[in-house]
């Protein structure tokens, strides 16, 4: 296999790299929204998040990809397929986020946050400077699992035509008929990313202060 | 206003069934140091987290420098809760120490100290540190500002939870076993601090095990056994012989883990 492909596989790993960190974080973001839903008391706001992670943890993201992309221009919403695969990824990703971090909300020693109430912060404040950080802390590994777990997803993207690192495989495949070589190589790369993301995500554990670090 | 700093009118806390407070009333005079005793499930913990409202009684009030704390009375004499912005204005009165300490364990020593003069009072950065290094330097952990939580002995934790309350001016310190955690010379670092404290006319309220603390440091013993206010008194009465029989005979307890030399 000529240096060529493999630098046409590499560039469209930054498309997987890119999707994919980008529907973490913002998967992440919605999954605090989440928790904060259904650490607010106000019974729609729980009932919502409840409905809404056990719809996306329920139903394979192939089909809600498929679902979106159909969806969207019936309701006649016009986007890139870069945008779909985004929206897609974060929703489902936001699900599965949000079930790890109820563990670790249910984690934070309730002596903390009567410290906070004490010191006067408002249950916002509290939710954001103490909840928040600890629980993250507490559900990094499995934060970090996700991560994973999503990178290697993201290769389910093509659906909604986006070219990321298993699509242009594909495309490769169809137009050299290596199929051995590139897949190999397709993989590889996947393992080479998520070697360093496991390796980053377990340096993060023992450097972060607090719960589990020094 | 009254000479007390916290007025407790018969309270009442059930759990379930239980009751756990017994139509205690109590008052907190300003200035001094009260000290809670008695043994394990008693109800001095539960007293002392009624006056943080960080438990709500079941009946009775508590009035903080004169407001009313956690409930209000309508003009019908129904109870109601106070609002979220009231209760914290009371509570701003008070610091509250608790037996396991807890310092946020993401922000360091100074972190902790300086976070609500921050966020809860606005502070910028340079302001709020420098306030907090002024509560540092009393505890004596200065030189331990920018260590986490984790990385300081339990004793020095401790001091850094009584800074963090401290840097907020409150008017009544509030300590729930606070050395109930520590080994005896981790022990003495903490009870030295609330001497000092003591000394500068801070009004207490200590719920401890430490009854040599209670008769030295203390200014007014109260006794509390099954959910129920045995007595108030100052030490020098309390601890004086005749004893109230059930105080001798917590106190024997102690006698019999040989520490006769302490009481």
């Amino acid at each position: 296999m000529s240096w060529k492909l493999f630098n046409l596989l590499l560039e469209a790993s930054l498309m997987t790299i890119f999707v994919s960190t980008v529907s973490i974080l913002i998967g992440l973001f919605l999954a605090i929204l989440l928790s904060a839903a259904n650490l607010s008391g106000i019974r729609p706001l729980q009932w919502f998040a409840k409905f809404f992670i056990s719809f996306f943890r329920g139903t394979p993201l192939l089909v809600q990809l498929l679902l979106l992309y159909n969806l969207l221009p019936v309701v006649g919403i016009q986007i890139p397929s870069l945008v779909t695969a985004i929206i897609g990824l974060s929703i489902c990703t936001a699900a599965y986020q949000a079930e790890n971090l109820r563990g670790g909300f249910e984690g934070v020693p309730t002596g903390l946050v009567e410290s906070a109430d004490m010191a006067g912060f408002s249950p916002v404040q509290t939710f954001f400077h103490i909840r928040v950080p600890i629980a993250l802390r507490l559900t990094l590994p499995a934060l970090i699992n996700e991560a994973i777990l999503i990178l290697k997803a993201s290769s389910l993207v093509s659906v909604v035509g986006l070219i990321e690192l298993t699509r242009m495989a594909q495309n490769l495949v169809a137009s050299t008929f290596m199929p051995l070589e590139i897949y190999a190589s397709a993989g590889l790369i996947y393992l080479v990313i998520n070697l360093v993301v496991a390796t980053a995500g377990r340096q993060l554990e023992r450097r972060l202060p607090g719960v589990g670090g020094k | 206003m009254s000479d007390n700093a916290i007025s407790v009118q018969h309270l009442v806390k059930r759990f379930g069934t239980t009751t756990v407070l017994d139509d205690i009333s109590l008052e907190i005079p300003r200035g001094q140091v009260s000290c809670l005793i008695g043994p394990s499930g008693s109800g001095k913990s539960t007293l002392l987290r009624c006056m943080a409202f960080l438990e709500e009684a079941t009946d009775g009030s508590i009035f903080i420098e004169g407001a009313p704390l956690g409930f209000v009375y309508d003009g019908a004499g129904k109870r109601q809760r106070q609002s979220a912005t009231e209760l914290r204005k009371v509570r701003s009165q008070i610091g509250m120490v608790f037996q396991q300490f807890n310092l946020w364990p993401h922000m360091t020593a100074l972190g902790n100290v300086s976070a609500a003069l921050r966020r809860v009072r606005k502070m910028g950065k340079a302001e709020a540190e420098e306030k907090a290094m002024v509560q540092l330097r009393k505890v004596g952990l200065e030189n331990r500002a920018g260590h986490y939580p984790s990385q300081l002995s339990g004793g020095q934790q401790q001091r850094v939870a009584i800074a963090r309350s401290l840097a907020l001016e409150p008017k009544i310190m509030l300590f729930d076993e606070p050395t109930s955690a520590l080994d005896p010379e981790l022990t003495g670092e903490v009870l030295n601090v609330m001497r000092s404290l003591a000394a500068e006319g801070m009004t207490m309220v200590v719920v401890t095990h430490e009854i040599g603390f209670a008769a030295t440091v203390g200014n007014q013993i109260s006794f509390l056994d099954h959910g129920k206010l045995l007595f108030t008194d100052a030490p020098s009465k309390a601890f004086a012989k005749p004893r109230h029989p059930r105080l001798e005979q917590f106190l024997d307890t102690y006698l019999d883990r040989g520490a006769s030399t302490l009481v």
